[in-house]
């Protein structure tokens, strides 16, 4: 079988078939890896890196969506935003949200995941269930919470009028909106994570725990000095995807704000996300190019924000 | 395991494209012969009331189907329609342009079929002449719209609470309750005094009586005919702002923000007892207070006589791929006829001045609102109604100065940091 598969490798050189045949293994051996990985490269070239530089390039522009390019101003649309209050209160209110929705969800989700690695009756079922929230559609989401929180009907106003408190305008005051934007946020995502980091706590070697114990580690200590160190990755990862989401924030807010102009995040724009200010400008305002340079600004923030966070969690491991 | 997955990723990768491009060439096709099936697309907000007239268009031409998406939300609609029109693809066969936006698409008329091309000046006369003038382009060559509704303005009012307050509930009585919108707010604290029900407010917020004040001040509103920002030279704006929010000051709103889920529940459950109405909300009011308030609601005149606010027109863009087709039922569902269905409908008065003499307009009744004679009440105003010119940027400041009056009215700003936070943010809107 061997020999005679390895005949035509090992024919003298110098005849042209086989040197022909033995260029064509080493261009495939070359070069299909690449031709197999193409099609990602050509599907991110036309809907990542096309759009990535085409907005820049609007973004440079005075471009109306309607009447569309206007002119070339240079950076003047990056000058413009860098004095924009309400562009920088977008941003506040995202990161604030940002915040306030990922710290307990992330430390909801380690908690959880601890509890379902416990021996528990019907585990997958629980592990099913935690995930529920998650194949819900935000809109819905969006919705349901949204009538809970309101003002005369609502569900949370109702429960709180039993203790005597009054009516509160959810939508109307800062903290307020922000709760219930990260209750939305943390419902739908916190099993989603629990069970990613579910995964890599399984991939734990039980050895090590074993052998801490014999070395006498107290549970908290068990946890700082192993488990915390084996799931940087997890954290990392399950991290840099919350940082992304919660920078594109955008459906819950606008859900929360039903009714006429939905886009404007509230009375006094409260709860008005960045990513609802690029769409405000682009559409309701019609001012393209402008928006286009919100996008970028944001890429920006996202890219050094998760590169941020990714040094701020390396440094877990060396913590102690 | 592994071997699956290794095939799952270049499988997806190819089913994705295959489909990325099914979708891209899908409806290339363009028709040529007449009696091919085509479906045509009418895309509308709120409530317009086709629905029996696509059935009979449909009816008479067996090759076309009509379906219509409607979204509720003119904001959203809105939204939607600029976006897909300045993408160039997306929108329906014929769309419905809103007051506010007609202005701004004429900006643009090149993305919408010259409507004059298909014989649109020899109908003029069907529609108000403003009405056909405001959807054709300064120089008179395009015209990108076909009128359907106006405004006309009237105030709708829960007769049960009035009764509860002490008030008179007869739409006569009423109406001479408040000649002006001084008289009308002196009515609501008699009426918050009589009802001594904290929950059932006089009015649903301090916005709709705001844009009914403003647009009656006819001329223009936030813009001058150049397309200047006038917001604080306009003393029509300013003195609709204050009068407005005197409503606020004195109690009367329920504090509830148009079109959202508890103002539409405030119409089933009595949250306010009056909203100005034009002839267009009167469907909606009916959709929302339900059957169960049939009979609770009638309709009056409103403070200060008349005044126009809403009313649309039918175009089609030039990106549809039917335009011959759909200029036909573009025209088909704005003729006389078809306004007139439209009106038993959906409460949308015509632009057709030749109704106003029509009995089947004049008398009409509608028995929702308690038989209130709908055909008097609008009409009477209609031939009179005055255009309000709205410049390209009238939904973004509007929007703005809405937003800071909610502001006011919900508590987090004074009357005046309000009234100067609503000029910053309409200056900043109107770039």
């Amino acid at each position: 079988m061997t020999t005679t598969t390895a005949v035509p490798r090992s024919a003298p050189p110098g005849q042209h078939p086989a040197r022909w045949r033995q260029r064509l293994r080493r261009a495939d051996t070359r070069y299909t890896p690449y031709a197999m990985v193409s099609p990602f490269f050509l599907l991110f070239a036309v809907f990542g890196l096309f759009p990535l530089v085409y907005t820049a390039w609007v973004s440079t522009h005075d471009w109306s969506l309607l009447a569309g390019n206007e002119g070339y101003v240079g950076l003047g649309n990056y000058r413009e935003l860098m004095a924009d209050t309400d562009f920088w209160n977008a941003m506040l209110n995202t990161f604030t949200m940002f915040v306030i929705a990922t710290v307990p969800q992330l430390v909801l989700a380690m908690v959880l995941a601890q509890l379902l690695n416990s021996r528990l009756r019907g585990a997958t079922l629980w592990r099913m269930g935690i995930l529920l929230p998650n194949v819900t559609s935000v809109a819905a989401v969006g919705i349901i919470f949204t009538m809970m929180f309101s003002r005369d009907f609502g569900l949370f106003n109702w429960l709180l009028g039993h203790v005597g408190v009054d009516p509160i305008a959810w939508q109307d005051h800062r903290w307020s909106s922000w709760l219930a934007i990260s209750t939305m946020v943390d419902w739908r995502w916190t099993g989603y994570n629990a069970l990613i980091l579910l995964a890599a706590l399984q991939s734990v070697p039980t050895e090590i725990y074993e052998a801490a114990r014999i070395d006498g580690a107290n549970a908290w200590r068990t946890f700082w000095s192993i488990t915390v160190p084996m799931l940087r990755p997890t954290l990392i990862f399950v991290s840099v995807v919350a940082t992304i989401g919660g920078t594109q924030l955008f459906t819950e807010p606008l859900l929360f704000n039903p009714g006429a102009n939905s886009i404007g995040g509230g009375t006094t724009a409260q709860f008005q996300t960045a990513a609802m200010y690029l769409i405000q400008q682009a559409f309701t305002g019609q001012r393209f190019g402008y928006a286009a340079t919100v996008a970028w600004v944001l890429f920006l923030f996202i890219a050094v924000f998760s590169a941020v966070n990714v040094l701020l969690l390396r440094r877990i491991r060396s913590a102690e | 395991m592994h071997s699956r997955s290794r095939w799952l990723v270049p499988a997806t990768v190819l089913i994705t494209t295959a489909s990325l491009t099914a979708a891209c060439g899908g409806g290339g096709s363009s028709p040529s012969s007449s009696g091919e099936k085509i479906t045509l697309r009418v895309s509308t907000f709120g409530k317009f009331g086709y629905t029996d007239l696509y059935t009979q268009y449909m009816k008479d031409h067996p090759n076309i189907t009509v379906v219509e998406t409607a979204e509720g939300d003119l904001g959203k609609y809105n939204t939607q329609l600029i976006q897909r029109i300045a993408a160039g693809s997306g929108a329906g066969d014929v769309v419905a342009i809103e007051e506010g936006q007609v202005v701004n698409f004429l900006q643009s008329a090149d993305k919408f079929v010259n409507l004059q091309k298909f014989g649109s000046n020899e109908l003029k006369d069907d529609w108000l002449p403003w009405k056909y003038t405001n959807a054709t382009t300064a120089d008179g060559a395009t015209t990108i719209g076909l009128g359907t509704d106006v405004g006309g303005l009237a105030m709708c009012y829960r007769t049960d609470l009035f009764e509860k307050a002490g008030l008179p509930t007869d739409r006569v009585e009423v109406g001479k309750l408040w000649p002006t919108w001084d008289d009308y707010i002196a009515t609501g604290q008699k009426y918050q005094a009589g009802i001594k029900d904290p929950k059932a407010k006089f009015v649903d917020s301090a916005t709709n009586t705001y844009n009914s004040i403003l647009m009656q001040s006819g001329d223009h509103t936030y813009f001058d005919k150049s397309n200047a920002l006038v917001i604080e030279s306009n003393p029509a704006v300013k003195s609709a702002w204050d009068e407005s929010l005197k409503m606020v000051d004195t109690g009367l709103s329920a504090k509830l923000k148009a079109f959202s889920p508890e103002w539409n529940a405030g119409f089933k459950n009595g949250s306010f007892a009056t909203l100005a109405c034009p002839a267009w909300m009167t469907g909606y009011i009916k959709d929302q207070a339900g059957e169960a308030n049939s009979g609770k609601w009638d309709i009056t005149t409103v403070p200060g006589g008349g005044g126009n606010w809403g009313g649309s027109w039918l175009g089609v863009p030039t990106q549809s791929k039917h335009q011959k087709e759909a200029v036909e039922l573009a025209k088909f569902l704005t003729t006389g006829d078809s306004q007139l269905t439209a009106f038993k409908a959906a409460g949308n008065l015509p632009s057709n001045p030749k109704l106003y003499a029509d009995a089947a307009l004049k008398d009409a009744k509608n028995e929702y609102f308690n038989d209130a004679p709908v055909g008097e009440l609008f009409v009477a105003g209609a031939a009179n109604l005055k255009p309000v010119y709205l410049g390209a940027k009238n939904q973004p400041v509007r929007d703005a100065v809405e937003n800071a009056m909610r502001s006011v009215e919900g508590g987090q700003r004074s009357a005046s940091e309000g009234w100067s936070e609503a000029v910053k943010a309409a200056t900043k809107a109107a770039k």
